[in-house]
């Protein structure tokens, strides 16, 4: 068993390819149930090609993880010839890792059974009989915890004591156990009642002593502690979404070059490596920690109030964003113009699309007389309100599929287009969500990244994803107008969609790649 | 008032400090109900920086005694004020690891009056606790209900 120094990271369920494929394959058809009752999408997507930055990772149940545990119980236990009870115990402490586990056991099995607080091997009580550790000869015992007396006979049927020798009667561990379990929560590290004593008390008394209902929230305790302690596991952070992600692919050192953005089987994304409970791609966790850090310190700020409403620019009427699109037109004046840059929407369409990007060489000519912290307030600022305009914008999610769903309707009822035909619009729906998602973190990855070409680079298609989500968001909002107008604007939407489509792939190909390349330089 | 676990122990526990007498330094003022008992502490010897002061710690103990812990203040009224001490709040609230997670069912009531004893003879400044102003403003009277964090050993 030797150590190369990565052993934190080599918790694997080795053979679990052959012991779960039949799980897995019906874990692939009740994702395709599910998608087969959400109306909206009907036809079920060719899986996408693998790329180098994405991480395998497998859904898993309750009932899956708890075969694992058993598994490597089974393994550990034929390995190291103790009992199954004694094998888990020493892999709960071990956090799972079988590979230190062995070292340490093959090292001094003394020390490794002591330390997990369980009986050294020369001890009559380890292996055979675990409980109650045989007494030689029962004499008349007084508990000293309620005090209450026992005969010869009773002591010997109605107290215990774990390998430690330590001897209560069973209704005080009785009444221990339970608190331990349902008030404190805890599972694995129940300790003896005697003060100092850190011998563990396992599962097998456990069970004896309390009821179903205990055993049984103990048992969940001791499963939620297996997927805290295993690395390669996680808990779906979404609220009722009783799932666990499996993935050994993206160990906490690979964090720097993987953002191992995860789909769990209630359909919603979560970033294994963190547990952001969606896609935070593609900023890896470490900059999202920090940038989550800066705005709940930074952005409580009239700043950020400013960022909701907005008065036009023209007749200074206040506007309040409803809906996705950055081009706005005011309904009083008729006034076009950027929701992000206020600029005339006129000018968009123009090559000095300045939307996107925070010109800090023309800025700093400006702002030559203020203060620095005054100058990286406002970069700040001008990187977040673009991040919350997109946060915003994703939030009316639902708003923009019910629209979409009205139109979509309309659409087959006046221009008597089939219920496939108008598909495209919720395709597209579904391309600008995802898109914003990533242009939205792409705002957090620019303020930390250091200006250089690779920046401009990466600036350069964020501009180029902003452009045709908003042109794609706007053509989305148009109102149904005739048949031949319906017609013309499937046209367009169906290839906005698609270079959407091509523009997030580039962004997120090239800045995932990026990671692995060593190409992102930032500055924190 | 304490039931079924608990009495048995607490009477037990009464007739040995009755029988047996209590260790130098601490006195049973009263037990006025058996689940609710009031030491008087006082720390000997020459060394201590308490020399002369007696403090009175009360002890009020749950149903589920002694699988659970007492609940452990010093008093602090017109007669009692709790010793100026890093661990002891103003409201005679005690930060210490055996009153909580170290909590062990075979320790007694005068097993807690000898550790509060001890933790008062290794202190070697008189002081209260960092923020202990915060903390009575916002305190429990419980002070079981508040989440200790135990991170100094030294007294």
């Amino acid at each position: 068993m030797s150590s190369d120094g990565e052993e934190e990271f080599e918790f694997e369920f080795e053979d679990d390819d052959e012991g779960f494929d039949p799980e897995a394959d019906s874990a692939g058809e009740s994702i395709s149930d599910a998608e087969a009752f959400d109306i909206m999408s009907p036809t079920l997507e060719e899986p996408p090609e693998k790329k180098p930055y994405d991480v395998n990772y497998r859904v898993r149940t309750m009932q899956e993880i708890m075969d694992m545990q058993t598994k490597e119980v089974k393994k550990v236990q034929s390995l190291l010839e103790v009992p199954a009870d004694t094998a888990a115990t020493l892999l709960r402490y071990y956090a799972w890792n079988s590979e230190k586990l062995q070292e340490q056991f093959w090292n001094d099995p003394t020390a490794a059974l002591v330390s997990a607080g369980l009986s050294p091997p020369s001890s009559p009580s380890t292996s055979t009989q675990p409980l109650p550790s045989p007494l030689a000869s029962p004499r008349p015992f007084e508990c000293p915890i309620c005090c209450m007396d026992y005969t010869k006979e009773q002591t010997a049927t109605q107290t215990l004591a774990l390998g430690c020798g330590h001897r209560f009667c069973r209704g005080c561990w009785t009444e221990y156990v339970v608190g331990k379990i349902t008030t404190e929560g805890e599972s694995g590290r129940i300790q003896c009642m005697e003060s100092g004593c850190s011998r563990i008390v396992r599962a097998e008394p456990i069970d004896e002593l309390v009821t179903s209902d205990v055993s049984k929230k103990y048992h969940n305790l001791l499963n939620q502690a297996f997927v805290s302690d295993a690395p390669s596991l996680r808990w779906c952070p979404h609220p009722g979404c009783e799932h666990i992600i499996e993935c050994s692919q993206a160990p906490q050192k690979m964090l720097n070059q993987l953002v191992p953005t995860v789909t769990c089987r209630c359909g919603n994304d979560l970033c294994f490596g963190c547990g952001y409970p969606a896609s935070h791609r593609p900023v890896i966790c470490r900059i999202v920690k920090l940038w989550e850090k800066k705005c709940a310190d930074d952005s409580e700020t009239a700043n950020w109030l400013q960022a909701n409403t907005k008065e036009c620019t023209k007749c200074q009427s206040t506007i309040e964003k409803n809906g996705g699109c950055n081009h706005m037109t005011c309904k009083k004046c008729k006034w076009e113009f950027c929701w992000v840059c206020m600029g005339p929407w006129s000018e968009h369409g123009t090559a000095w699309y300045q939307c996107n990007r925070f010109d800090e060489k023309s800025g700093s000519d400006n702002r030559d007389h203020q203060a620095k912290s005054r100058q990286s307030l406002e970069r700040y600022l001008h990187y977040f309100n673009r991040w919350a305009n997109h946060e915003h914008s994703a939030k009316l999610d639902a708003d923009f599929y019910k629209s979409t769903q009205k139109k979509m309707e309309q659409m087959q009822s006046s221009a008597n287009m089939s219920w496939i035909e108008v598909q495209f619009a919720k395709q597209a729906v579904d391309t600008v969500i995802a898109a914003r998602i990533t242009l939205k973190w792409s705002y957090c990855m620019a303020f930390y990244l250091k200006r250089n070409n690779m920046t401009e680079l990466f600036e350069d298609n964020q501009r180029d994803l902003e452009r045709a989500v908003e042109t794609l968001g706007y053509s989305l909002e148009q109102n149904i107008g005739d048949v031949g107008a319906i017609a013309k604007l499937r046209q367009e939407v169906t290839n906005q969609s698609a270079y959407v489509q091509k523009r997030h792939d580039i962004l997120m190909d090239d800045t995932l790649r990026g990671y692995l390349e060593h190409r992102w330089e930032f500055t924190v | 008032m304490a039931t079924g676990l608990a009495t048995k122990r607490l009477m037990k526990e009464l007739a040995e400090i009755k029988t047996k007498g209590t260790p130098p330094g601490i006195v049973l003022l009263n037990a006025v109900a058996l689940d609710q008992w009031v030491f008087l502490i006082s720390v000997l010897g020459d060394e201590t920086i308490y020399a002369g002061e007696t403090f009175a710690l009360r002890l009020k103990f749950p149903n589920r005694y002694p699988i659970d812990s007492p609940e452990v203040t010093f008093l602090a009224d017109a007669e009692y004020i709790p010793p100026l001490h890093p661990h002891v709040y103003s409201n005679g609230h005690i930060c210490a690891s055996i009153l909580g997670a170290e909590w062990s069912p075979v320790l007694n009531a005068v097993a807690v009056c000898i550790t509060m004893q001890s933790m008062l003879a290794s202190n070697k400044k008189k002081e209260r606790p960092e923020g202990n102003d915060r903390y009575v403003r916002s305190a429990p009277s419980n002070p079981k209900l508040t989440r200790w964090q135990y991170d100094d050993d030294t007294v």
